[in-house]
């Protein structure tokens, strides 16, 4: 698959010719060693559980081959996280509601037609209508209209939202409801990816065979094997392949893919295993990936039982986070493959602020104890830690009771359900006792996604059930400002609500820890934990 | 002949909508929305679940989801997946791997399995014997997890004879392996199995006549011995054959072969209704057929075995 046999020599015979004229390639390249621009590579991955439609991909398996084979308005600089212009020239706006986005002309489709305002306003309401099934569609939400097309009950009234209008070929405008200053921020999700005019005759059978605008195009899939796609030699956007494509490989083991990559089989891994993490650094040596991730893992309380109640019980809160020695269970039962929370926002997020949980994530076993206390104790001195048992969280769950347990004296107990499903059915019918395993993982880089979507009052992932009159209003001061920076800066504030209430103890922030092959080079990974695909240099053979 | 053979084809009718009805309701009673996981951590949006609950037809009773189920069944439907594939699609990709895997693993039983059973049973109480049991012993004291694991890294990890996973599916070489591991476990059966009738048949009446009548050896292992002594061994492999086409999950899961092991294991994880029934129903169908040769064999190996 990565290069033919035949060609080797030949290749080998021009990287031959080039080094004695002294002017070989791939320089550019942090290990040397010259890339092939042609080559493909193999990456570890999972059958995409939808139809490969933008606004169906929630999953990973088919999220980021949806990732790479369509280019929105915007999208993230892996290198920093910070937002950049793709298929939009500007996206204007003075109240953070109404904007005006002016498309950058030489874009296309894989199939040669051109990409124009039309192609994002008909995929967006294509997208959001209710009959359509997309599991994405209340990205759409913040847009005027919205409503209409996707009602609570029913069937839609009409298949255009009012807010989307097309000007001409390179404009259009969104009207939202209501200000949303981090909307852009929102843009580079794959929902708002634009679509071709060939999809709506046939999108059943487009999602088996996609055409989208992004820089690789879809080659084949073979269900349940792999996903093929090539580098699209037409690609208008700032990130141009360096290879020539990717085989997306489907592994229902993680474990066998990492036997894979060790051997050559595989060239780019997803994440390493649990039972290979202890391991993994020297049997790839400088191969070895360990970075930053915007996900964290939480421990919420479920605010909505009475024991939990009561101005007083912030500080039992207080005091069962001092309890949990995070530098320990993460170093010992993790094996590093997790960074010590002290926010509750990931590093390399947008807005990110170091120490805004202060002292109360910090482990101190005699404060704990007092706070508890103070605070008049835990209900019934019990708590009980909801959690999937086939997500591998057993181990830090005993961890961090046992931490408990021993600093504060309240028994603690993890309260295993069978799956994610069936734990996650507990949590949304707010049956959970005590404590929840809560995770989130960034939708997009700014700390709005990892706050407002989850703490605001009545928000889609408040598990807990916080509702914090401070916080909502820092929160929806942050939604009117009309920069990106104010919003980041007045999130922070609201973020100081959650240190005082403390509704979710944060715990630790997740790492890619991943590796790549002998055959490639130049991996890195965003902070998503995707690998910058268009980046991956294939290694001359 | 013929009527045994309508009567056991009429016994699978019923077989048949029993073990779907049973299952179709053991997947429906399984805990959790496998609608709403769709969302993972993020909750689910109230009108797209109805909607896609309304599509899939689980907002109707599960007796309603069954019927509607059999219905399509009988004009060879099997229904769709959640993400809007037909089953019928998955099924086919997996099977004829399976397949391929579970017949190289019934050959190498039989072939290995009968060939040491036979050694032992001739060789009774000497080295070979011995070495047999002890040799079998261990084959079925090992869990197949880690006998798999254990090839994989003696045979691709050290010796790099192959690739740790399968890289094609469908190439038999590559799944000679995994084959190895799927069939070693009932390999060691066959060889007790076949052993113990061997060493019970030989002291048998009609083998003393054979000898005595100065038949060649050969003609009295090949037609007189080994024949009466498949009966057992033959019942087994018949019900192993079916264990075999679903009991791969473990073997699949180790070397990544894209089987019915493997997308049945992701379907039940899912809470596919439609994919788990659809594949159950064909290894109903492969378990039924391979029990009715059984009893056809019977009358073969045996001809005083009679049928009505």
């Amino acid at each position: 698959m990565r290069g033919a046999s035949q060609a080797k020599w030949v290749v080998a015979a021009v990287a031959v010719a080039l080094a004695a004229t002294a002017c070989g390639s791939g320089s550019s390249s942090s290990e040397g060693g010259a890339a092939n621009a042609a080559g493909t590579f193999s990456y570890q991955s999972t059958e995409p559980q939808n139809p490969l439609q933008p606004a169906n991909a929630m999953e990973v398996g088919g999220g980021r081959i949806i990732k790479t084979l369509f280019k929105g308005l915007v999208d993230y600089d892996p290198s920093n996280g910070q937002l950049r212009n793709q298929v939009a020239d500007k996206i204007e706006t003075t109240d953070a509601q109404n904007y005006t986005v002016t498309l950058k002309s030489g874009w296309t489709f894989h199939d040669g037609t051109p990409v124009t305002a039309a192609s994002f306003v008909d995929a967006w309401n294509w997208a959001a209508n209710t009959k359509n099934n997309q599991i994405n569609s209340d990205w759409f939400s913040d847009i005027a209209g919205y409503d209409a097309i996707h009602p609570e009950k029913g069937d839609p009234t009409t298949d255009k939202m009012s807010g989307l209008k097309v000007v001409d070929d390179t404009h259009f405008t969104i009207a939202l409801t209501g200000p949303v200053s981090y909307f852009q921020y929102k843009l580079g999700y794959t929902a708002f990816s634009p679509l071709p005019k060939a999809f709506f005759t046939d999108p059943a059978a487009y999602g088996q065979k996609p055409v989208g605008n992004g820089p690789y195009k879809f080659v084949s899939w073979e269900h349940n094997q792999a996903v093929t796609v090539a580098s699209f030699d037409k690609y208008a956007g700032v990130d141009k392949p360096k290879n020539g494509g990717i085989v997306f490989k489907n592994y229902a083991q993680a474990d066998a893919a990492y036997k894979d990559l060790v051997s050559d089989n595989l060239d780019v891994l997803d994440q390493v295993d649990p039972s290979n993490l202890a391991s993994y650094k020297n049997d790839l040596g400088d191969r070895a990936v360990d970075q930053a991730q915007g996900a964290i893992q939480n421990i919420s309380f479920a605010m909505y039982q009475d024991g939990w109640k009561g101005v007083d019980k912030a500080k039992v809160r207080q005091g069962l986070s001092m309890a949990i020695d995070r530098d320990t269970i993460t170093k010992t039962v993790l094996n590093g493959s997790r960074q010590a929370a002290d926010s509750w926002v990931a590093p390399g997020v947008n807005g990110y602020k170091a120490g805004t949980c202060g002292e109360y994530c910090k482990y101190d076993p005699a404060k704990a104890k007092q706070l508890v206390t103070e605070g008049g104790g835990v209900p019934g001195n019990k708590i009980t830690i909801t959690y999937n048992a086939d997500g591998g969280h057993k181990e830090w769950v005993d961890a961090v009771c046992n931490s408990i347990r021993q600093a504060t004296g309240v028994e603690c107990v993890g309260d295993a359900k069978p799956d994610f499903k069936t734990a996650r059915d507990v949590i949304k019918k707010k049956q959970v006792q005590s404590m929840m395993r809560t995770g989130w993982v960034q939708d997009y880089p700014l700390n709005a996604n990892f706050l407002r979507d989850v703490y605001g009052t009545g928000a889609a992932a408040n598990d807990a059930g916080y509702s914090s009159a401070a916080f909502d209003k820092y929160a929806g001061e942050a939604d009117k400002a009309t920069s990106v920076e104010k919003t980041a800066e007045l999130y922070q504030k609201a973020e100081a609500e959650l240190a005082k209430d403390m509704p979710a103890i944060p715990l630790w922030y997740y790492k890619t820890t991943a590796g790549y092959s002998k055959n490639v080079q130049s991996v890195k990974y965003d902070s998503f934990g995707d690998p910058v695909f268009t980046q991956v240099e294939v290694k001359q053979k | 002949m013929g009527r045994f053979v309508a009567r056991r084809l009429l016994q699978m009718i019923p077989v048949f909508l029993g073990t779907t009805a049973l299952i179709f309701f053991m997947v429906r009673v399984l805990p959790g929305d496998p609608v709403a996981a769709m969302w993972g951590d993020k909750a689910p949006d109230p009108a797209q679940l109805a909607a896609f609950k309304h599509k899939l037809g689980l907002d109707l009773p599960w007796y309603q989801q069954y019927f509607d189920y059999m219905g399509n069944l009988f004009t060879g439907n099997f229904g769709e997946t959640m993400a809007g594939r037909q089953v019928i699609d998955v099924i086919s990709e997996a099977l004829p791997v399976t397949i391929r895997l579970a017949l190289m693993a019934f050959a190498i039983e039989i072939v290995f399995g009968v060939g040491i059973g036979l050694l032992a049973g001739l060789k009774r109480g000497r080295f070979a014997d011995k070495s047999t049991l002890v040799f079998t012993l261990i084959l079925i004291s090992i869990p197949v997890p880690v006998l798999g694991y254990l090839f994989q890294t003696l045979f691709a990890d050290q010796l790099k004879w192959v690739t740790p996973t399968v890289q094609d599916s469908m190439n038999l070489g590559q799944l000679l392996l995994p084959a190895v591991v799927l069939g070693s476990l009932s390999l060691a059966y066959v060889a007790r199995l076949s052993r113990t009738s061997i060493v019970e048949n030989i002291r048998a009446d009609y083998i003393r006549t054979a000898t005595a009548k100065g038949l060649p050896r050969r003609k009295i292992i090949g037609t007189h011995l080994l024949r009466n002594s498949m009966i057992p061994v033959v019942t087994f492999l018949g019900t192993d054959l079916g264990a075999l086409m679903g009991g791969a999950i473990v073997t699949e899961g180790i070397f990544n072969v894209k089987g019915v092991g493997n997308a049945l294991f992701r379907a039940i994880n899912q809470k596919e209704g439609a994919t788990v029934v659809g594949f159950v129903v064909v290894l109903v169908i492969v378990y039924l057929v391979a029990s009715l040769i059984v009893d056809l064999l019977y009358a073969v190996l045996d001809p005083r075995i009679r049928y009505a």
